[in-house]
C-alpha cells in the first residue's frame, strides 16, 4: 500500500512537473534522439549491404589483378566460358577524354566491361537501357560527373585514347559503385573488346583487371576455389566472394557508425548532467513538500520511491520523444551523408534500435536523476517548522554507491559503443578527466576570486565577483555544463580544421599543379620539350620502374611465405607491386635517419662501411616502415624482380617519408647507373599557370600523346574539399545534438541558483539598488563564470584535438586559434544571455512580488 | 500523553554549540489541550520538534502514548506519526500539487492499516472532513486558489483525518487575520473535543494560548511557568 502511495503521489505530483522539467524531458530525448539515429542509420546500412551483397559485386566471386591475369588463368577463364558458364571480365584504368565539340579535357577512370556484367542488380541509365548499348561498336556511357566535367551532351564524340567513342548515355545508378567513388574519380564505361584498340594498356599503365563470375551455387564457389587457389596464389591473384565484399563494406561503415556513436553517447551523457541538474533543482523546490510529508508519517523510502517514479515516467515521456526525433533524423542522414554512402540505402524502422533507445534513455536518466533523488532521503521533517534547518551532512554510502553505478553505466555504455573495448575505455577515460578538469578548474576559479579580490573595483563589479565564491553559487554546475560544451564542440572543430589542413595539397603559388603520368621511355623527351615550353617553372621528371620482391637475403618469397605468421616479415609487403625510382639526390619530403646516401652523407648513426660498393649489387635506401614490415635492415640483401629480370640490391640507407607532402615518394630509391636500362614510364610535375592554359595543355597533350594522363591538381583539390566537407557535415549535424544539450545543460544548471538569485536581487532592489544595477552586477557574473567556463573546455579541447589528430586520425595537428576565438566568444555570449532572461523576473518585476514568490 | 524528561538541544551556530533547550521535564495529559509560550528563540519550535519526533534530543527523553521515541528509528517514529499525531502549520503546508480533498487523503493513504481501506472510503472521509470545516464545495481545488483562512481550514481537515490522539499546532493563526484565526481556532477546539485528541498548541499569542487547559512559558530553552487556566476552553464553549 505504502507502494502505492508513492505510485499516487508521483502521478499527482508529476502532473504539474512536466512543465517545469521540461529541460529533463529535452535534455534526455536529444541524447536519445542522437543515438537513435544513429543506431537505426547503421542498422539501415548493414541491412542494405546485406541485401545487396551481391548486387555489390555484380556477382558472386571476382578475381582481381593489378596486372594482366597470367595465361594460365586466362586458359581457366577460356575454359569456363566455353562450358558455357557466367565469366565477364572488367578492366578499369585511368585516361584522358577529350569531348571533341566541347573540348573539355579530363581525367577519369574508364572502365572496359564484358557484355552481361554486372550480374546482379540493376544498373539505371538515361536513356533508359544506354547501358547495353555499349556492346553495340565504339560506345561509351558515363557518371553524371563526366557530363559537368566536360561540359558533354549525349551523342557527342569522345577521344579516349587513340579512339573515338559515342557517349551513349549516362549512368545514374550502378549498384556495384559507392557514392564516392564516382565522385573522386567518376567514370565512363566502354566495351572492353574496344579497349586494345585504345592503346592505353601500354607498359606500367595503372590498370586493374577483374574476372566475374556467376556461381549462386556455394558448391560452384567452393569448386572453383578448390580448383583454382593455387594458381591464384602463385600469381598474387586476389578472390573476393560477394559475402566478404559486404562485410568488409559494412565493417567500414561499422567503425564509422561507432565513431559517430560516441559523439551520440556524448549527447546523452550531456542530457544526463542537464537531467541531474533538472532533478536537483526540482528536489530542491521540493524540500518543503517532503518534509511534511515527513511530518505526516510517510517513509524515506515512500517519498524516493514516488520521486524515482516520477523521474522514470519523465524518463519515459523524454525517450519516446527520443525516439521518434531519432526516426525523424535517421531519415535525414542519408541526405546529409549521401555520396559517401553505397547506393540503395533504405530507411527502415529499427525496433532493436528504438528499444534499446527508449530502455538507455530511461536507465541513463535514471542514473544520472539517482544521485540527486536520494538526497530526498535527508530531507529533515523538522524544515516543516523551521525553514532554515539544514541537517549536518553525513557520508551517504547510497549516493556513494549510485555514483559507482552512475561511473560503471558511463564506462559500461562507452566500451560497448566505441569501436573497440581500448578505445571505449580511452573514451571514458577522456570524459571523466575532462569533468575531473573542470571541476578543479571551478574550485580554483573560486579559490582565485576569493584570493585576487578586486576590492577597488565598481560595486556591481565586487558583487558579481563575489557570487561566484559565496554560499551555494553556481560555479561548479555552470563551469561544468559550459566546460563540458565548449569542450565537445572546440574539439570537433579542431579536428576538423586539423584534417581540412591535411588534405589541402601544397597546389599554393610556386608548387606543382599538374601531374602527368604514364609518360613512356620513347615519348618522354617529346613531352618534357611539350610541357616544359608552357611550364612556369622547371619541371622534375622522375622515373618509375615496376617491380616486385623475390627474395630476402638470399630466401625467395615464397619460401619466405610460408612460414608462420609472426615468424615472417609481412605478407603484404612481400606481395605488392613497386614502383621504384633511382635518383642521386634526397628529396626535400625524406629524412635519412640510418646509414650513407650514394654521396657519402650519413645519417644519425656512425655507419661507414654500410656505402661501399659491392660488384653487382645495387645500393638502395629503404623507408624505415617498408624495412620493419619486410624485416630488413642496413646491409641486408633484397633481390626484385623487373619484368622478370632479377636485380639483387643491397640496403645502404633508411629514410623516413613525410607521405602528406605532395612529392613523387618512394619506399625504395635505387642509386642511379642501375635501373636505367630497366622498363619504366615517367612521371613528371609541372606548374602551369591560368586555368584555361592548364585546360589548352590537357586538351592538345591528349590529342598528341593518347596514353599519358594528366591529372589538374586544383581540381583534385576541389573534389578532396567536396568529399571532407560531406564527411564534415555529417559530424557537424550530430554535433548539434551536442550542442543544443550543452546548452540546455545551461539552463538547468543557471536555475540551480535561480530562486536564491531572484531573492538576492529583490532584496538589493528593496535596498535601493537600481535595476541597471542588478543588471550588470548579472552580467559580470554570467560573463566571468561563461568565458573562464569556456576558455577551461576549450583548453581541454586543444589536448583532445591533438591526440584525435595525432593517434587517430595521423594527421598534423592544427591549432585553430580563430575558430576556438569564435566558439569562446559564442558561448560566453550565449551564457549571458540565457541568464540574464532567466533572471529576468528579477529585474522586471518589483521586488515585493519576488519575495513573497520565493520565500523572502 | 507525553511526557518528556531533561529533554535538551544543542545546535552548532558558527561552530560554537548553542543550547536551545534546557533540561525541559514536560508531562502532558491524555485530551488536555496546552498551550507552549514564549518569545522568539525561547525554543517553543524546538519543543514541538522533539515532542512529534520530528528530530533527536541531545539529551533526555520523549515517550508519547508509551512509546519512546528515542528507541525508534526514524522510519519508525515517522510510522508512528501516521498513526498517532496530527500536524497545523503556521504556514499551512499544503502540498500545492495536490487538491484540497487530496491534501485531506494523504494522511489516510500513508497509514499501515491504509491497505484494508479502499480508496472509495478513503475519499468519502475526506469528503466528510472538508464538509465539517465547510470545504465541501472547493474539494477540487488547488492550494493557490484557497484563501489563507481556507488553506488553514484543509489543513486543520488534514490534521484530523487520522483521528489523531495527539495534534501539534505551531502558530496555527499567525499567518490569519484575528476573525479567521478566531474561526479556525474555534474549528480546532470542536474537533478536539469531538474526537478527544490531545492538543499542544504552539504560539506567542497569549489571547490564543488563553483557549488551552494549560500554558507552559519557555524563556532561553528553560520552562519558567507552568499554568492551568480557569476555565480554559470551557470558558470560551460558554460564551
Amino acid at each position: 500500500m505504502i507502494r502505492g502511495f508513492a505510485a499516487r503521489l508521483a502521478w499527482r505530483e508529476g502532473r504539474a512537473a512536466y512543465r517545469r522539467l521540461s529541460v529533463f524531458v529535452s535534455s534526455i530525448a536529444l541524447g536519445v534522439g542522437s543515438l537513435v539515429a544513429i543506431h537505426s542509420f547503421r542498422a539501415d546500412v548493414q541491412r542494405s549491404l546485406g541485401d545487396q551483397a551481391r548486387a555489390l559485386l555484380g556477382a558472386d566471386v571476382r578475381v582481381s589483378s593489378n596486372r594482366a591475369f597470367p595465361e594460365a588463368f586466362d586458359a581457366v577463364l577460356d575454359s569456363m566460358a566455353a562450358q558455357e558458364r557466367d565469366v565477364a571480365r572488367t578492366t578499369t584504368l585511368a585516361s584522358m577524354v577529350l569531348d571533341t565539340r566541347s573540348q573539355g579535357v579530363r581525367l577519369f577512370q574508364i572502365q572496359g566491361v564484358d557484355a552481361g556484367y554486372p550480374y546482379y542488380g540493376e544498373v539505371t541509365s538515361t536513356p533508359t537501357g544506354a547501358w547495353t548499348v555499349i556492346h553495340d561498336g565504339p560506345s561509351a556511357v558515363a557518371d553524371p560527373a563526366v557530363f559537368i566535367q566536360l561540359d558533354a551532351a549525349v551523342g557527342d564524340t569522345l577521344l579516349i585514347g587513340e579512339v573515338r567513342f559515342v557517349l551513349r548515355g549516362e549512368v545514374i545508378g550502378l549498384p556495384t559503385e559507392l557514392g564516392f567513388q564516382s565522385a573522386i574519380g567518376p567514370r565512363l564505361y566502354i566495351s572492353r573488346a574496344q579497349l586494345p584498340a585504345t592503346g592505353l594498356l601500354t607498359f606500367g599503365s595503372i590498370a586493374r583487371y577483374h574476372a566475374n563470375f556467376r556461381m549462386p551455387e556455394r558448391q560452384d564457389r567452393d569448386e572453383f576455389w578448390d580448383r583454382n587457389h593455387e594458381l591464384l596464389e602463385a600469381n598474387q591473384l586476389r578472390f573476393t566472394t560477394a559475402g566478404v565484399r559486404a562485410q568488409e563494406m559494412s565493417a567500414a561503415v561499422e567503425d564509422v557508425s561507432r565513431y559517430l556513436g560516441l559523439m551520440g553517447l556524448a549527447a546523452l551523457f550531456l542530457g544526463g548532467i542537464g537531467v541531474a541538474s533538472a532533478i536537483h533543482v526540482y528536489i530542491r523546490e521540493k524540500v518543503i513538500t517532503v518534509a511534511v510529508l515527513r511530518c505526516l508519517g510517510a517513509l524515506q523510502r515512500t517519498l524516493f520511491t514516488a520521486y524515482l517514479l516520477q523521474a522514470a515516467g519523465l524518463a519515459l515521456i523524454g525517450s519516446v520523444l527520443g525516439v521518434g526525433l531519432g526516426m525523424l533524423v535517421q531519415r535525414g542522414l542519408p541526405f546529409v551523408l549521401s555520396g559517401l554512402l553505397p547506393a540503395g540505402v533504405t530507411t527502415q524502422v529499427s525496433w532493436v534500435a528504438l528499444g534499446a533507445g527508449i530502455l538507455l534513455g530511461v536507465w541513463v536518466a535514471v542514473m544520472f536523476a539517482l544521485g540527486p533523488l536520494l538526497e530526498v532521503r535527508g530531507v529533515s521533517p523538522l524544515i516543516a517548522l523551521r525553514h532554515d534547518f539544514e541537517p549536518p551532512k553525513r557520508i551517504d554510502a547510497l549516493r556513494i554507491g549510485a555514483f559507482i553505478l552512475l561511473a560503471l553505466t558511463l564506462v559500461g555504455l562507452t566500451v560497448l559503443e566505441a569501436p573497440s573495448a581500448t578505445q571505449g575505455i580511452g573514451f571514458a577515460i577522456v570524459l571523466a578527466g575532462v569533468a575531473l578538469s573542470l571541476w578543479a578548474t571551478a574550485r580554483l576559479l573560486i579559490l582565485a576570486t576569493k584570493r585576487f579580490f578586486p576590492h577597488r573595483m565598481s560595486y556591481p563589479v565586487r558583487q558579481g565577483v563575489s557570487n561566484l565564491f559565496r554560499p551555494r553559487n553556481q560555479t561548479v554546475s555552470v563551469t561544468l555544463a559550459l566546460g563540458f560544451g565548449a569542450f565537445v564542440i572546440g574539439t570537433v572543430g579542431l579536428v576538423e580544421a586539423s584534417l581540412t589542413q591535411a588534405f589541402t595539397l601544397e597546389a599554393g603559388a610556386g608548387r606543382w599543379n599538374l601531374l602527368l603520368f604514364d609518360v613512356q621511355p620513347d615519348q618522354r623527351a617529346t613531352v618534357e620539350d611539350f610541357v616544359g615550353s608552357r611550364a612556369s617553372g622547371p619541371l622534375a621528371v622522375t622515373p618509375l620502374v615496376p617491380s616486385r620482391l623475390s627474395a630476402i637475403n638470399g630466401t625467395p618469397v615464397e619460401t619466405l611465405l610460408e612460414l608462420p605468421q609472426g615468424e615472417r616479415p609481412s605478407s603484404w609487403a612481400m606481395r605488392r607491386e613497386y614502383r621504384h625510382t633511382y635518383r642521386a639526390e634526397i628529396s626535400g619530403s625524406e629524412v635519412m635517419v640510418a646509414g650513407v646516401w650514394w654521396d657519402g652523407s650519413t645519417g644519425e648513426g656512425s655507419d661507414e662501411g654500410f656505402g661501399d660498393p659491392v660488384a653487382g649489387v645495387a645500393r638502395i635506401s629503404m623507408e624505415t616502415d617498408l624495412a620493419e614490415s619486410l624485416r630488413v635492415g642496413l646491409g641486408d640483401h633484397v633481390t626484385w624482380d623487373f619484368a622478370g629480370v632479377p636485380v639483387e640490391s643491397r640496403i645502404t640507407s633508411l629514410r623516413t617519408v613525410d607521405w602528406a607532402r605532395f612529392e613523387t615518394n618512394f619506399y625504395v630509391i635505387f642509386e642511379p647507373g642501375t635501373l636505367e636500362e630497366a622498363p619504366q614510364t615517367a612521371v613528371i610535375l609541372a606548374r602551369v599557370e591560368g586555368e584555361r592554359e592548364r585546360a589548352e595543355l590537357q586538351r592538345d597533350l591528349v590529342v598528341r600523346f593518347a596514353n599519358v594522363s594528366v591529372l589538374d591538381l586544383s581540381l583534385l583539390q576541389q573534389t578532396i574539399d567536396e568529399i571532407l566537407q560531406r564527411a564534415n557535415q555529417g559530424i557537424r549535424f550530430l554535433g548539434v545534438f551536442s550542442t543544443v544539450a550543452g546548452v540546455l545543460v545551461l539552463i538547468g544548471a543557471l536555475s540551480t541558483s535561480r530562486y536564491q538569485r531572484m531573492r538576492e536581487s529583490a532584496l538589493l532592489k528593496t535596498l535601493g539598488a537600481r535595476r541597471r544595477v542588478v543588471l550588470e552586477i548579472l552580467t559580470v557574473e554570467y560573463a566571468l563564470l561563461g568565458s573562464l567556463a569556456t576558455a577551461a573546455g576549450l583548453v581541454l579541447a586543444i589536448f583532445a584535438g591533438w591526440m584525435m589528430t595525432s593517434m587517430v586520425f595521423e594527421v598534423p595537428f592544427r591549432l585553430d586559434l580563430a575558430r576556438l576565438g569564435t566558439v569562446w566568444l559564442w558561448v560566453t555570449a550565449v551564457t549571458v544571455v540565457v541568464g540574464l532572461i532567466g533572471s529576468w523576473g528579477v529585474i522586471s518585476r518589483p521586488p515585493l512580488a519576488v519575495l513573497r514568490d520565493v520565500g523572502g | 500523553m507525553i511526557r518528556a524528561e531533561g529533554l535538551s538541544k544543542v545546535y552548532m551556530s558558527g561552530g560554537q554549540p548553542l543550547r536551545v533547550l534546557d533540561r525541559v521535564d514536560l508531562h502532558v495529559e491524555a485530551e488536555s489541550f496546552v498551550a507552549v509560550v514564549g518569545p522568539s528563540g525561547s525554543g517553543k519550535t524546538t519543543l514541538l520538534g522533539l515532542l512529534a519526533g520530528l528530530d533527536e534530543p541531545t539529551e533526555g527523553t520523549v515517550t508519547v502514548a508509551g512509546e519512546n521515541l528515542q528507541t525508534l528509528t526514524e522510519d519508525g517514529r515517522a510510522r508512528f506519526r501516521a498513526e498517532n499525531v496530527g500536524f497545523v502549520f503556521q504556514t499551512f503546508h499544503l502540498l500545492p500539487t495536490l487538491t484540497a480533498l487530496e491534501n485531506v487523503m494523504v494522511p489516510m493513504e500513508l497509514r499501515d492499516r491504509a491497505s484494508q481501506e479502499n480508496g472509495r472510503t478513503i475519499r468519502e472521509k475526506a469528503r466528510a472532513l472538508l464538509e465539517r470545516v465547510g470545504l465541501e464545495d472547493r474539494a477540487a481545488h488547488y492550494p493557490a486558489q484557497l484563501s489563507g483562512g481556507e488553506q488553514q481550514r484543509v489543513a486543520l481537515a488534514r490534521a484530523f483525518a487520522n483521528e489523531p490522539r495527539i495534534l501539534f499546532a505551531d502558530e496555527p493563526t499567525g499567518n490569519l487575520d484575528r476573525k479567521t484565526g478566531h474561526r479556525v481556532v474555534e474549528l480546532m477546539e470542536e474537533l478536539n473535543q469531538e474526537l478527544k485528541t490531545t492538543l499542544v498548541l504552539v504560539t506567542h499569542d497569549l489571547d490564543l494560548a488563553a483557549h488551552a487547559h494549560r500554558t507552559i512559558s519557555l524563556e532561553d530553552g528553560r520552562i519558567v511557568s507552568d499554568e492551568t487556566n480557569r476555565g480554559g476552553s470551557e470558558r470560551e464553549a460558554a460564551k
